[in-house]
């Protein structure tokens, strides 16, 4: 008994959980107008981004810290935060891979990014961002042959002001709520992908943020614009070291989509979510929303959520153009202690637009899981139509599953159709796959990567794989 | 609004004979309903529907004293022919008739309980107002194994000498082992523009069955809250049938406590809507036990610029294994200015459950229109045919078979 537990606590001690020792620039410690400016300055941002950055930082100050999502945290203290830290050896950028910190590459392979030859391999370009700051990006020349723009966005400011200008803020503005309007003021890096018109992007383009330095908050902000009739599939991973402490994670992610272009938009998040007691774990406060601005524009999120010890997001989209589409597809895993409240917000604003939302929650453990999605269909968005599918699974009569959507139709020419279920997994399954040779683990796996397929389907191949064995670890040793 | 009250409050208590102590309380209820108002939509409950904007819109000013120092003829003609059956009679807000006619008088007890307030969970301001303001409220107990012969309607009346006026109203039942209830709210508004406050509360002991059915069906201008409360023990049924149809808004809300084992209730509601107006139900079942059951049906044909809204909750405590809840709500949207907001929501702590909901809004399908006018009939023959079939869905989920057909006649349903 006792070896069968030491060996799935091993299972489950978190995979991910080493931190780096490279030495750190990091801005004085709190949140004010010193700190926007060191940071702004340390980047060497023009002056109108930082006046972007004090419009939200002003905004700020009146917010308060929203207290209405079901899973409960200590306060934060903002004032007791890092708003910056950059590997230091990044002073000086490095002009290719070889000049890389061999302790940074070390740590992308413990990660297993394929950020060398493996990038190549496997067509993936990867922009890596470790801490704050990019840090290699590969693929470039590929990329830039075709007009496509994929860089840090602190560069994208530097080269391409005139896009990211227009766009920046402008699915997310800077006066939106709480998290979205800190991240506004103090982001310190992200990706920026600009796909020119009816460009197809030729292979997937990935980012893998890392949460490294201790007491940092991580504030990415991505932006991608796909110009008419272009397609764009854009991968995001991540992770972060084991610590006591809980680390906070602030993204705003916006995404804009003109006439007939497309954007399908993957995370698979595996932040540290604590250890068996709760204890430690990343907040994972992110704000994600599409923009389909154009006629026939589609942007689709497909989500694996397993890790994190509070995740809170929904990603959304606003379907502003004609028969534009907005998809979301998520499976959201949580087990021990920890609490997701997450799902969608369908804007429907023009004529015939499409959306569709598959949700499918797991919870184990003491854990708490919630959808919470919106559907409202304006009446101007005639002939619309939504279907909603939102499926939970309980594991254990500790854990919690919870389904809150709102539905609001105001026009007699669309039709909303939603369904939810909770169950649990049924003895006659568990049952029949025992009785052909699995053992109970596996036969839990096995229906759940059934349950979960539809999603995981969504997911590009490289990214499918993983998810699916990152299911099955972020369940280990929850039945027996 | 704060001046008003107090004014109308001791207006009220004056013509009562009230101890220190319940007037204490009372005042507590008011000051507290002072300090939190009507309910707004930053309330997550009012969210879709902003109570305290919409008696602002709607009436204005309210006054809430009401003098019931004098009695109100009851007009018998507002009697239902053709069901005997027993009768509670409220003109105006005040019980004019509580009459047991053709039940065994040893076996109802009509208990005076004036003098205590209502605490309810999931509960708002209204609450303390209906607490501050009622100045009479009747328990009935129905004792061990009785069942009732005929069935109980609750006249409310109001009649036009009432005018932007506050009434509140409440009774208590209790339904001890094996008893049995069937019980009828028939709403005959001849008023305009009151705010009507309702609270009910049931106690079902054991094996006790409760059916209630609501009956908004005259057309008026008046706005109405509606709270039942209901607690149930073992193997104890509550149904609860609501015809959403008449007011100008309309809130009901059912509160369910499955406490005992092999509990179940059932809450079926219609929205028939026309014009502006604004109805919701809001139904929170709470499964605090194992091998309990709940279902909800509710569904609304919507015209001209109505609005209904569908917020039901079921929450499964950690104890109640093998809990069943099941909720659907579907709507027609017939013009394009209706609108159908629904918000049904699951929460849920225990493992072996089966919960599910099922949320669908849209247009009269189009496809079957046509399949009926190939056989036939016309256009307006044919969109009557499928609402009426939509609707007597709901309908036959009565069990009860002499109301049912009184309700078919009332919606005008033909089979």
């Amino acid at each position: 008994m006792d070896k069968r537990q030491k060996e799935i606590n091993n299972l489950k001690d978190y995979k991910y959980g080493f931190s780096t020792d490279i030495e750190n620039i990091q801005a004085p410690k709190g949140l004010n107008e010193d700190v926007i400016k060191f940071i702004s300055n340390i980047k060497k941002e023009p002056t109108w981004m930082l006046e972007f950055r004090l419009k939200a930082f002003e905004r700020f100050k009146v917010l308060k810290e929203p207290d209405w999502q079901k899973p409960k945290f200590p306060k934060i203290d903002y004032q007791d935060l890092y708003y910056y830290s950059a590997p230091k050896s990044m002073k000086d950028k490095p002009k290719s891979l070889d000049e890389l910190d061999p302790k940074l590459l070390e740590t992308y392979k413990k990660l297993g990014i394929p950020l060398q030859e493996q990038a190549r391999l496997n067509g993936i370009a990867v922009d890596a961002v470790f801490d704050s700051v990019s840090v290699a990006t590969t693929f470039k020349d590929e990329l830039t042959k075709q007009g496509i723009i994929f860089c840090p966005i602190s560069e994208a400011i530097q080269n391409h002001p005139e896009l990211v200008k227009k766009y920046l803020g402008s699915v997310i503005p800077t006066s939106d709520h709480f998290f979205a309007t800190l991240n506004s003021a103090v982001f310190t890096d992200g990706s920026f992908v600009y796909i020119p018109e009816g460009v197809r992007c030729p292979m997937e383009l990935s980012t893998y943020f890392r949460i490294n330095a201790s007491n940092t908050g991580q504030f990415e902000r991505t932006l991608i614009i796909a110009d008419k009739g272009s397609y764009v599939s854009y991968l995001e991973g991540c992770t972060a070291p084991m610590r006591d402490e809980n680390q906070l994670h602030a993204a705003n992610v916006e995404l804009v989509a003109l006439d007939d272009a497309e954007i399908k938009y993957s995370t698979v998040q595996n932040w540290y979510p604590g250890d068996q007691d709760g204890k430690g774990g990343i907040y994972n406060f992110v704000t994600k929303r599409g923009l389909c601005k154009g006629k026939n524009s589609k942007i689709s999120w497909t989500q694996v959520e397993t890790g994190s010890a509070i995740t809170w997001k929904y990603p959304s989209c606003i379907l502003k153009g004609d028969n534009s589409v907005g998809e979301f597809y998520s499976i959201a895993i949580t087990n021990n202690h920890q609490k997701a409240d997450t799902g969608t917000k369908m804007i429907h604003l023009g004529k015939n637009t499409k959306s569709k939302i598959i949700s499918k929650g797991i919870s184990a453990g003491s854990s708490d899981m919630t959808y919470r999605g919106l559907v409202d269909i304006s009446s101007k968005a005639k002939n619309s139509t939504n279907y909603t599918q939102c499926d939970s699974l309980l594991m254990g009569n500790k854990c919690g599953a919870h389904t809150v959507p709102y539905i609001k139709n105001k026009n007699s020419e669309s039709n909303i159709a939603h369904e939810a279920t909770t169950s649990k997994i049924s003895e006659e399954q568990l049952h029949y796959c025992q009785q052909r040779g699995l053992n109970p683990e596996e036969a839990v796996g096995l229906i759940v990567n059934g349950f979960c397929k539809e999603v995981l389907q969504q997911l590009p191949m490289e990214f499918a794989v993983e998810a699916q064995k990152l299911v099955g670890i972020s369940l280990e040793g929850s039945v027996g | 609004m704060k001046e008003q009250l107090q004014k109308d409050f001791y207006n009220s208590i004056k013509n009562l004979s009230l101890s220190q102590k319940d007037i204490e309380i009372k005042k507590f209820c008011l000051d507290n309903f002072i300090d939190k108002g009507f309910p707004n939509k930053k309330e997550e409950d009012w969210k879709f529907s902003d109570i305290n904007q919409i008696i602002k819109n709607n009436i204005g000013e309210l006054s809430f004293y009401n003098d019931q120092a004098s009695t109100n003829k009851v007009d018998t003609s507002v009697f239902v022919d053709g069901l005997e059956h027993n009768k509670i009679v409220f003109i105006n807000g005040r019980i004019e008739k509580i009459d047991f006619e053709y039940e065994k008088k040893d076996q109802i007890e009509i208990i005076d309980q004036s003098e205590t307030i209502n605490e309810f969970e999931n509960s708002n301001s209204l609450s303390d107002l209906n607490n501050a303001f009622t100045n009479k409220c009747f328990k009935i107990l129905l004792k061990k194994g009785y069942q009732l012969a005929k069935p109980l309607i609750i006249y409310h009346t109001t009649n036009s000498k009432i005018w932007s006026k506050n009434i509140n109203l409440r009774l208590n039942f209790e339904l001890d082992k094996d008893s049995s209830l069937r019980l009828i709210d028939l709403f005959n508004d001849v008023s305009e523009k009151n705010f009507l406050n309702i609270f009910y509360n049931f106690e079902l002991k054991e094996n006790a069955v409760l059916k209630n059915y609501k009956v908004d069906k005259l057309e008026n201008k008046n706005i109405k809250y509606s709270f039942n409360n209901i607690d149930q023990d073992k193997n104890s049924i509550s149904e609860t049938f609501i015809l959403s149809s008449g007011s100008n808004f309309s809130k009901n809300e059912i509160n369910c406590n499955l406490n005992g084992v092999y509990a179940s209730a059932f809450v079926n509601g219609v929205f028939s809507l026309s014009n502006d107006k604004h109805h919701e139900i809001r139904s929170i079942i709470n499964h605090s036990t194992e091998n309990t059951k709940s279902y909800q049906l509710i569904k609304s044909v919507l015209e001209q610029s109505s609005k209904a809204v569908y917020q039901g909750k079921i929450f499964v405590n950690s104890d109640a294994q093998k809990t069943d809840g099941y909720q659907l709500s579907k709507a027609i949207l017939l013009n394009k200015e209706s609108e159908f907001n629904a918000k049904p929501e699951l929460e849920i702590y225990a493992d072996d459950v089966k919960c599910s909901h099922g949320s669908a809004s849209g247009s009269l399908n189009e496809d079957s229109i046509f399949y009926l006018m190939s056989r036939g009939l016309n256009y307006q023959q044919s969109r009557e045919l499928l609402i009426n079939g939509f609707l007597l869905d709901v309908v036959e989920k009565i069990t009860d078979s002499e109301i049912k057909n009184l309700i078919k006649n009332m919606l005008g349903i033909k089979e």
